[in-house]
């Protein structure tokens, strides 16, 4: 998937991966699309529940192994 | 949609219940949110330029789970508390968990507003140059204004 960012949350714990991601979506624009990495199991019910009550799309999710992938296309 | 608002009451200021409100505090605040949280008693401490005295007790906390059993009467001798206190931070850092310095310094970013207990203040006999700048000093009165507008409301 074509993405304009990518944010590395691997090895962060709750909630730095939401948090992190919240900042970088902040430095896109609207349309633009970031993939974030991530190692936190939490984050895969927590990016969905993020994406749902900011309004900020959640295009895809994936797994490899116990590492995580997200796209996220901002509001 | 419009804003939706969550209220805190911090009340306690050991390392374990540092996290609640930072926590909450902070990703509310990247969920959009308005978020304020109201520091009192022993919270205020959470406030403090320096958080090197926010320490966690293995002797108030029997459930916390440690390396070796531990009698309570081992539990109270002198540097325990520090010990415990050293060995949860470097576990904090080992598994990528936030400190309580990044995560408040994230609700600050994000715009949570502090309110400080100026009661607690006149209590211990505080001043406001020890905490952070940037606090709003009030009472009960100050927080239920903007509780009574919430959609969470939590006390910690």
């Amino acid at each position: 998937m074509d993405f304009t960012k990518e944010l590395d949350a691997r090895g962060l714990n709750c909630p730095l991966p939401i948090i992190k991601t919240k900042k970088a979506l902040g430095d896109l624009q609207s349309g633009q699309v970031l993939k974030v990495l991530s190692t936190d199991a939490g984050s895969v019910k927590d990016m969905q529940a993020f994406a749902s009550q900011t309004g900020n799309e959640l295009l895809g999710s994936g797994a490899e192994g116990k590492e995580y992938v997200f796209f996220l296309r901002k509001k | 949609m419009t804003q939706k608002r969550m209220a805190i009451i911090a009340s306690k200021g050991t390392l374990d219940m540092a996290y609640p409100p930072f926590i909450l505090g902070s990703t509310a605040a990247a969920l959009d949110y308005e978020v304020q949280i109201f520091f009192t008693f022993y919270g205020l401490q959470l406030l403090r330029k320096d958080l090197s005295d926010v320490k966690i007790s293995p002797l108030a906390n029997p459930a916390m789970p440690m390396p070796v059993p531990m009698p309570v009467l081992v539990s109270a001798l002198p540097g325990m508390e520090s010990m415990a206190t050293m060995m949860m931070k470097q576990k904090i850092k080992s598994k990528g968990v936030a400190s309580i310095e990044e995560l408040r310094t994230a609700c600050v970013e994000a715009g949570v507003k502090f309110i400080g207990c100026q009661m607690t203040v006149d209590l211990f006999d505080f001043s406001h140059d020890d905490f952070i700048d940037g606090i709003e000093y009030g009472g009960a009165s100050t927080f239920l204004q903007f509780a009574g507008e919430t959609d969470i409301c939590l006390f910690v």
